[in-house]
This record gives structure tokens, C-alpha cells and sequence, in this order.
């Protein structure tokens, strides 16, 4: 029995040791990943970020090189604080602090020290570097915006949050990538592709050559160039003629769904979204909670559309074989469209067609032909759902599928809409009736306002609005250049875009006719509402335009909002008429006008509701504060 | 048939797993000390693998004079060379030179030599003299304090440098067993172990509480004729005394490191970056290797040397890494061979002398094979115990050298000793 001892004990204590390694080696897994992490540095070769043009080429977003400071604490040795705290004028206080902090990150690896240095710092600071041992300098390529404009088309750079790092194995932290605008919509296409290098690191975190022969490596893939379908020009005069104002503007070109202008107000110049202002600007500008100068109206801002919406009414109503040009509705300042219920207009009156309906923009024209598009059903919600389909072939009430990443999705109501507000039933078409003049529970955005106007300068299709025009070596997207044909037969259009036309010459935009083009549009005059200290206040209503010109061969579609700007013809209007005179003519005739709207200034509006007359110096805007002259009236 | 010649008479399977390993081990320190950036040449003596090539080189001598002495020099002399081993060993005190801590090497300008190995062999040859003397009866208690007083002696002079080293010598107790030492030794000495386990894991009251509640059981259980209440109480009382002390002296008695490294061990302190180091990152280094490994001179945490001493006592790291878990059984295959062969040669030798020289041979192998691997597996705590014929070093080599081949002398001479 003594003899077995031994042998015992050797092989209980050798099957140990190999349960041990079994356990290490092959079932957990997490010694391997932990290697990976110990032994190898990924180093990233970052490619210069596209370049963007507007429609003619002119250049919009360059890039510049910029630098950033980085410190390995552990290897700090022998620093004059106090020269390089000169040198990059930062306190003794705030370098005792970020080392800490980057202490705390980690002492070997590398951490920023000060970010986004541009050249002049840089060349003080790179002579003298030798001196700070510890301190290195990272190259990296930052925006370099040629115009002030634009900023909400563009969007811009910020640092990869921890929630996309985590969602999207390409991004690591302190990964730059592109918010908003076209550097969010086409950031594969801006950013390129980045290159990976591979090295062996030893215990002390030194690199000691290449891993395994470069065997993994990648190079690097140069972001391509694109060009935008907006008019550099035309974006400018855009965003001029806003200032001190809030709204937006869309100009579309109606052959192709090109977006020329998208404009949203109040906005900032770009470039102070760049460099070591960024993030303290950022903040701001995320603050600032009443201009809201990072939404972009053209695309977000849902509002009833008002009278522009007359359009599709009666269209709808033409389609459904509910009325003709010769149906005849007698106005008396108004309708009677139920027992006790009016609805007041401001148009002339008497016996109303449809061609006077629409330049005069007679309510009880409209509201007559939408309860007969209605009731031409048996049951209201048929009438409804009808009605609905229309309008959703005309892009309204969902997302349009433009390539900006926001949007809204406006609202087309149905019969369920209805069912949910009145749970019964027993509503009918004079329930609704509100509708009919775009009051009721229809939304559109500026966007879709404009796509409307296209769609209706095309005779009754369009092409889902875009901003890309060109991608060096690709084709824009299929969606973009297939043509949505709406639910209105063609021949329907005419009447409409006649009517449309005598807006300019007899109707409520008569005093702002452009010698030389025949333009065809509609005002607007959205009621708004805000609750304020619980209640529900009406606040000064918002003016809307929409338009579009040539009347044959329209080159343009356009909806200009501005937000209480009491009514269509006093703000948007003009605003309209200039915006098509710039693109058509290049060159604006009417001064008087154009100085007008240039210094016109509702800052003293808004600080009716909000109480206090918020400037921030940040937001583009023009010295003076002139209040503009009564327009004309809707 | 006498003076046969002893390359007729060696036990050739020995000395190939003995060639087979050598190779091995260097082939990993090769891999473990190669730095990325110079194409070296294998004979550069600046580098531990060109040392270690010289140190197997000179092995060849060495072995060659082992096997040309005459077969009974080892038992004549055997006493006299325990004395040599005690006396460098007691040197150390004077004249030893302090690596990392230890005072446990001698230096001859860039070589040192440390004593510690050789004297295994020499302790190993005085227990084989004494056991083997026909007088001496492990039953004897008088037998038994002087075979262990043959152990302690080393120990007491080693302890104090390399407490670890010390720990080799309790295999020898194994060896006693073998040969007639009773077998409350080894029970006493198991169940002081558990204890002392149990007592770091709990608090010393709770242990004691427990024992309390075993030796109840045992007492209550037993046929009343053999309840004993006065021996009963004085095991408790002795237990009691001992986790009390393990207590104590894992409190005021051990250093710092030595508690860390138990504290690593049962999960009570975690610091990767400090004490924690070196066993994540040998564990970090072997569960990297999959079932196949990274593949020779491959292996990331190899190159990048982020396991510390890893061409000596973490030598086992770079097989795990670039060999996996398939070579790494290979390796232990190899060993196991090795130990058992030894054991079947030990049990198979006509004297006394050789058997138990045999068996101190396997023994010694076979706890600087487990303590190793179990410490670099995580398993065991902290100890500056190499991997014999792997890890880098002379004396290391040497010794184990030393060790088998007198061994395998005596074997190969046995035919003569009629």
C-alpha cells in the first residue's frame, strides 16, 4: 500500500492542473480578449473629410488641419508649468486639473490635453515642445466652412457620443463623426474610410514594430467630395432676409425635387461650431430655448397651413367630380354651414367660382366644395379616408423621405383621427369643416408646403425633394429620381395654376408682382396657439407663402413660414417674390423692398411672449431694429 | 560480465524524455526572451537564450563525468557531499549575493551559482544513506526524529531567503512513508493543512467551532469502549491552538507579500496593476492560447513580455500561449512519463540506497512540476519555484541534471552490484 502513495498523489494532483488549464484555455474566454487588449495598439490613420459644393460647384466646406495637445502623465518629467501655461494661456489652476483628470483616465496612455489648437497656436507651441517631455502633438482635420451661411444644411462635427461608440463597432471614442445636415445624411460618404495599423506593444506600453507584419493593417480611404443641389447664392439671400426673424424657407426645383434653399431662422454662422470655442458655443445655442437656433424649421416646424392647403381642397374636390370651374358658391362675408354655425371671409363676396375662390381665397367657396367632397359618401368616414389618400399623394402626413436626417410627419387626418376624437361616432362633414381652409387637424412643414407647390407647378407629379446632387462617382439614390405621380388627374391642374397666377394680379398678393415673371402663389395665415401659464393664449398669427415661377416652365417652388408674422402678404409674401427674383434674375429690382425685408425685424414681437428681448450674439443678424410698414391685407 | 559499459546498461527512455525536454524548455526561452527588433543569432551571449544554450552545453561534461565515477562513490561519499551542500548553503548567511530579495546565490563576477539547487541531490543521497543503513527502523520513534532532523536541517538554512524553496523538502516525507515512516505523519501533516486553509478562508473561532462540532461526532458515534474524553480534548485543544496561531502568524509573522500572495489566491484582494500582476497576467498569457496556441514566436503577451520572469519560474506561460492547451498537455505527458518512469526504475533497484535515492529523485521532479504549474494556472500561491529543465538558469539545470543522472548511474549499475 505504501508504494501507491506516490503514483496517487501525482495523479490527482496532475488531473488538477489540467482541469485548471482546460478552464483558462478553453472555457473562458475572456483571457483572450484581454490579451488582444494588452499586447496590440490599433493605431487609426484618419482620412481627410469630403469636401461639399453647392449646385454650381462653388466650394461650401473645406477642411483644416488642426492640432491637439495629448499628454501620457506617466512620462510628464521636469515640466515649466509656468512657461507652458503661458505659452497656451491656460491658468496653473486648469493644467493641474486636466493632468489630474487625465490621471485618472490612465498615466500610460495618451489623453487630450487641449484640444483644436489652430496653426498660429500650434507653430508657438511646436517650437518649444522638446522642452515638455510627455506632451505630443495628434494632427487631426477639422472643417473650414467658406461661407457664414448654411449651418443648419451643413450640421456639423462633434465627437462620437459613448451610445454610438457602443452601437457602432466603427467608431471609437474621441472618433469624430457628423450631426445634423448633410454631414449626418452622407457621414459614410463625407468621413471615408479609416485606416488601421496594427502594433506590438511590450509591457511598459512601448511599440515595438509591426504586428505580424502588417498582415491586418488597412489603409486608409479619402472621403469623396459631394455637391449639394443648393444654390450657394440663393441660401445666402435666403438667410439675410431672415434675419431677426423665425421661420424657414424652401425653395424647391420642381423638374428634378432638388432642394435650392433650405433655410431656418434665427441661425448661426458655422464656423463657431469648429475649434476650442465648440462645445461652451454648442451649449448655447442647445440652450437657447425659445429661438432654437439648432431646428431647423424649413423641415420640423408643423403648423396648420392656412390657406395655401385651398389648394388641395380644391383639387380634391375637382377630382371627385364634386365641383367643375362653373360650380358657383354665393359668398355672403361668409357661410352658413350648419344650424348657428358661420364661417367668416374677407374675400369680396357674392357669387364665388373657382377662379375668384382661389385669388380671392373665399372661405365659403372652399368650405362648400370640401363638405361636398365629404358628403359625396355615404358615410362621412369613406368621405374622410378619401379625401386623406389624396392628400398623402402629395407627400403630406408622413415622413418624405428626404436625405436630411429630421423631419416631421405633419398630419393628413382619416377617419380614425376622428374616430379618436370623437370615441361616439355621429360626427359629419360640419364637424370637420375647418379642414377645408387648413385650420382644422391638418399639418404640413415648410417642406411639404414647397413639395405641394411643385407637385402642382408639375401638373400633378414630383420627385421626393433632395439635397444631394452629385456624389464624385456614384449615382444619387433611385427614390430621388423616380417620379411620384399624385392622385389628381392632370387636367385639373390648370384652373388651379390660373387662379394661382391672378393671386399676383388681382388677388391678395397683387402689390408684390415681379416685373418680367409670372408668378403663381397663395397666402397664408396660420392661427397659432400656446399654452402659457396653463392657459391657452391665441398668439399673433404666423405668416406663411408659398409659390412657384415660371408659371410655364416653373423653375422654382417655394414656401416661406414666418412665425407671427400676423399674415401671409405682410412678411412671407415679399420675402417669396424676392427669393424667386434672386434665383430667376440674379439681380433685385425692387430696392425699396428688399431694404425693407433686409431690416425688418420682429425681435420686438417675440419679446411680447417670451418677456425679455433675447439677442444672443451668436445668431446672424443685422444692426438696426426697423419695424417694418403695414402690408397689405389677406 | 563485469565492467559492461554503462551506455549498454542506461535507461535510454529516461535520458531521451530528459533530451526532449531540455529542447523544449529552451525552444521557449528562445520565444520568451527574443526581443521583435534585432535578428539575433542563437549563440548570443548577451541574451538568456544564448546563455541557456551554454548552459545545456555544458551539461554534456557534466553528465559524462556523473556516469564515468564509479558506481558505489555516491553512497561512500554521500555524507560528505551533504556536508558541503549544508555548509555553501549555511555560506549564504556570509557571503551570498542579494538578487531580488534573496540572498541565495554565490557570484562569480557575471555567473552566480545558487547552492539551493544542488542541495537536493545531496539531501537526497543522505536520506538514501541513512534509510538504507539495515539498523534503521522507521518505527522508532529515535529513527524517525533523525530522518526528519536529515529534512529540517536544509530547510532551516534555506527558509530563511526562500521560504518557498523550503517547501520542495516536504516531499521527502512522502519518501519516508514509502519506507516505514507511520502514517499519522502524513495525516497530521494533511489535516494541518486544511486547517490551515480553512483558517485563512474564516475566522479562527468558526474553524474551531467546527472542529469542535467534528470531534463531537467522532466521539459520540463510537462504540463507547473507545471513547477516550481526555484525548478528545486534547486533539480540540491542539487544533484550536494552531488556527489560533495560523492566525497569528499570518497576521505579525508573515511579510506583506507573503499575505498578499495567499490573499491573491482565495479571492480577497484584487490589484491587477500591483500585487495582482503577475498572476493575471500568466493567466491572462496561458487562457490566450486556445486549444492550439498562437504558434511558435507568435505569441502577443510572450513578446510583449508583459508576464514578469517569464523565461524562469513563468517559463510555463509561453507554452501555454503559443502551444495551447494541446501542448501543454504534451508537455505534461512528458513528465508524467518522466516521474513514473523513474518510479518503476526505483522500485525495480536491488539496494536500499538506490530505491530511495529513486524515489527522492521522482518526488523532488514531481513537486517543482506541480508548484510551478499550479502557481502560474493561478492555483497556488506566489513561489520562486522553477520548472525543472524549462526555466532559464545554470543551477537549475544543473541540479535537476545532477539529479537524475546519478540516479540513472545507479541504475545502469545495479548489474554490477552483485
Amino acid at each position: 500500500m505504501r508504494k501507491v502513495l506516490l503514483p496517487t498523489i501525482i495523479i490527482i494532483a496532475t488531473i488538477l492542473l489540467i482541469l485548471r488549464l482546460f478552464y483558462l484555455q478553453i472555457i473562458n474566454d475572456s483571457f483572450k480578449l484581454k490579451s488582444d487588449n494588452n499586447a496590440i495598439k490599433i493605431q487609426y490613420d484618419y482620412p481627410e473629410r469630403g469636401y461639399i459644393y453647392d449646385r454650381n460647384g462653388t466650394l461650401l466646406v473645406a477642411n483644416q488641419p488642426s492640432y491637439d495637445i495629448m499628454v501620457i502623465p506617466k512620462d510628464l518629467k521636469n515640466i515649466d508649468t509656468l512657461e507652458f501655461c503661458h505659452l497656451l494661456n491656460i491658468s496653473k489652476e486648469e493644467y493641474i486639473r486636466i493632468i489630474a483628470k487625465a490621471k485618472v483616465y490612465s498615466p500610460r496612455l495618451p489623453s487630450v490635453f487641449l484640444p483644436q489648437l489652430n496653426k498660429l497656436e500650434f507653430a508657438a507651441f511646436q517650437e518649444k515642445i522638446r522642452k515638455f517631455e510627455g506632451f505630443y502633438i495628434q494632427k487631426r482635420s477639422l472643417r473650414d466652412y467658406q461661407v457664414a451661411y448654411g449651418a443648419n444644411v451643413f450640421g456639423f462635427i462633434t465627437q462620437a457620443s459613448e451610445k454610438t461608440v457602443q452601437k457602432n463597432p466603427y467608431y471609437n471614442n474621441g472618433d469624430l463623426l457628423g450631426k445634423q445636415g448633410v454631414e449626418e445624411s452622407y457621414e459614410t460618404t463625407l468621413r471615408g474610410i479609416k485606416g488601421v495599423k496594427y502594433i506590438q506593444k511590450d509591457k511598459y506600453n512601448r511599440e515595438i514594430g509591426s504586428y505580424k507584419d502588417g498582415e491586418f493593417d488597412t489603409i486608409a480611404v479619402q472621403g469623396e467630395d459631394i455637391n449639394l443641389t443648393i444654390d450657394a447664392e440663393l441660401q445666402k439671400y435666403g438667410e439675410e432676409l431672415m434675419v431677426n426673424k423665425r421661420g424657414g424657407i424652401v425653395a424647391i426645383e420642381p423638374k428634378t425635387g432638388e432642394i435650392l434653399a433650405l433655410v431656418t431662422a434665427p441661425s448661426y454662422d458655422p464656423a463657431i461650431l469648429v475649434g476650442r470655442q465648440r462645445s461652451k458655443n454648442y451649449t448655447k445655442l442647445y440652450r437657447d430655448s425659445i429661438a432654437k437656433p439648432l431646428y431647423d424649421r424649413g423641415l420640423l416646424a408643423e403648423y396648420p397651413p392656412g390657406s395655401p392647403f385651398k389648394i388641395l381642397t380644391g383639387l380634391i374636390a375637382l377630382q371627385e367630380g364634386v365641383i367643375d370651374e362653373q360650380t358657383t358658391v354665393f359668398c355672403r362675408h361668409g357661410f352658413s354651414y350648419a344650424r348657428g354655425r358661420f364661417m367668416r371671409c374677407h374675400c369680396h363676396g357674392g357669387a364665388q367660382q373657382l377662379h375668384r375662390g382661389i385669388y380671392e381665397s373665399c372661405n365659403a367657396y372652399f368650405g362648400t366644395a370640401y363638405m361636398m367632397t365629404i358628403n359625396k359618401y355615404v358615410r362621412p368616414a369613406d368621405g374622410v379616408d378619401v379625401w386623406s389618400n389624396h392628400l398623402k399623394s402629395f407627400g403630406l402626413g408622413q415622413f418624405m423621405g428626404y436625405d436630411l436626417p429630421t423631419g416631421k410627419k405633419g398630419k393628413a387626418p382619416t377617419s380614425k383621427t376622428y374616430k379618436r376624437i370623437y370615441p361616439n361616432g355621429g360626427w359629419r362633414s360640419t364637424a370637420i369643416v375647418s379642414n377645408a381652409i387648413g385650420q382644422g387637424e391638418v399639418l404640413m412643414t415648410p417642406i411639404q408646403l414647397a413639395n405641394m407647390m411643385a407637385a402642382v407647378a408639375n401638373h400633378g407629379f414630383y420627385y421626393t425633394p433632395h439635397i444631394i446632387k452629385k456624389i464624385e462617382g456614384e449615382v444619387i439614390d433611385k427614390k430621388f429620381r423616380t417620379k411620384h405621380v399624385t392622385t389628381i388627374d392632370r387636367k385639373y391642374f390648370q384652373p388651379m395654376i390660373d387662379g394661382l397666377f391672378d393671386v399676383y394680379n388681382l388677388g391678395t398678393a397683387s402689390s408684390l408682382r415681379v416685373e418680367g415673371i409670372d408668378i403663381c402663389g397663395k397666402t397664408g395665415t396660420a392661427e397659432n396657439f400656446a399654452k402659457i401659464n396653463g392657459k391657452r393664449v391665441k398668439l399673433q398669427d404666423h405668416s406663411i407663402f408659398v409659390a412657384f415661377a415660371p408659371k410655364d416652365n416653373p423653375k422654382i417652388a417655394i414656401a416661406v413660414l414666418v412665425e407671427n408674422g400676423y399674415w401671409g402678404a405682410r412678411w412671407a409674401g415679399p420675402i417669396t417674390s424676392l427669393m424667386i427674383e434672386k434665383y430667376l434674375k440674379k439681380k433685385i429690382t425692387r430696392i425699396d423692398l428688399e431694404k425693407r425685408m433686409l431690416e425688418g425685424s420682429l425681435q420686438a414681437e417675440y419679446a411680447k411672449y417670451t418677456g425679455k428681448k433675447e439677442i444672443d450674439s451668436l445668431l446672424l443678424q443685422k444692426p438696426k431694429d426697423v419695424t417694418p410698414e403695414e402690408g397689405t391685407e389677406n | 560480465m563485469k565492467n559492461q559499459s554503462v551506455t549498454n546498461n542506461l535507461d535510454w527512455m529516461s535520458v531521451s524524455l530528459y533530451i526532449i525536454l531540455v529542447i523544449m524548455g529552451w525552444l521557449n526561452i528562445y520565444s520568451s526572451s527574443l526581443s521583435l527588433s534585432d535578428d539575433s543569432f542563437i549563440f548570443d551571449l548577451s541574451q538568456f537564450y544564448g546563455k541557456q544554450l551554454m548552459y545545456i552545453g555544458l551539461t554534456i561534461p557534466l553528465i559524462f563525468v556523473i556516469l564515468s565515477v564509479d558506481g558505489k562513490f555516491y553512497e561512500k561519499f554521500s555524507i560528505v557531499i551533504f556536508g558541503i551542500a549544508l555548509l555553501s548553503l549555511a555560506g549564504l548567511f556570509v557571503f551570498g549575493k542579494t538578487v531580488k530579495g534573496q540572498a541565495n546565490w554565490y557570484s562569480f563576477g557575471s555567473f552566480g551559482i545558487q547552492p539551493a539547487e544542488f542541495a537536493k541531490a545531496a539531501t537526497a543521497l543522505a536520506l538514501a544513506k541513512y534509510l538504507s543503513d539495515v539498523q534503521v527502523n522507521l518505527k522508532d520513534v529515535n529513527r524517525q526524529i533523525q530522518a526528519l532532523g536529515i529534512i529540517f536541517l536544509p530547510i532551516l538554512l534555506i527558509a530563511p531567503h526562500d521560504p518557498g524553496s523550503a517547501l520542495i523538502y516536504t516531499m521527502f516525507v512522502v519518501v519516508l512513508y514509502r519506507e516505514g515512516l507511520p502514517s499519522w505523519y502524513l495525516w497530521t501533516g494533511f489535516i494541518a493543512i486544511i486547517l490551515f486553509v480553512l483558517a485563512l478562508i474564516f475566522e479562527p473561532w468558526a474553524v474551531a467551532l467546527m472542529a469542535l462540532g467534528v470531534i463531537s461526532l467522532v466521539y459520540l458515534r463510537s462504540r463507547l469502549i473507545d471513547r477516550n474524553i481526555l484525548a478528545s480534548v486534547v486533539i480540540f485543544v491542539l487544533i484550536s491552538g494552531f488556527v489560533f496561531s495560523v492566525d497569528y502568524v499570518f497576521d505579525h509573522v508573515f511579510k506583506q507579500h507573503h499575505r498578499d500572495r495567499f490573499n491573491i489566491l482565495l479571492g480577497k484582494e484584487v490589484d491587477m496593476k500591483g500585487i495582482g500582476y503577475n498572476t493575471n497576467q500568466s493567466e491572462i498569457a496561458i487562457g490566450s492560447g486556445g486549444w492550439f496556441g498562437k504558434g511558435f514566436l507568435e505569441g502577443t503577451q510572450t513578446k510583449g513580455g508583459f508576464v514578469p520572469e517569464q523565461h524562469t519560474d513563468y517559463i510555463f506561460t509561453t507554452v501555454g500561449e503559443e502551444w495551447g492547451f494541446v501542448g501543454s498537455l504534451v508537455v505534461i505527458a512528458l513528465f508524467l512519463s518522466l516521474i513514473f518512469r523513474i518510479i518503476y526504475l526505483s522500485e525495480r533497484q536491488k539496494t536500499k540506497f538506490s530505491r530511495v535515492y529513486g524515489y527522492c529523485t521522482a518526488g523532488i521532479l514531481f513537486i517543482h512540476f506541480f508548484v510551478n504549474i499550479a502557481m502560474v494556472a493561478g492555483i497556488f500561491p506566489t513561489i520562486g519555484v522553477p520548472l525543472p529543465f524549462f526555466s532559464y538558469g545554470g543551477s537549475g539545470l544543473w541540479g535537476f541534471t545532477i539529479l537524475l543522472f546519478i540516479f540513472l548511474k545507479m541504475d545502469a549499475n545495479k548489474v554490477n552490484e552483485w
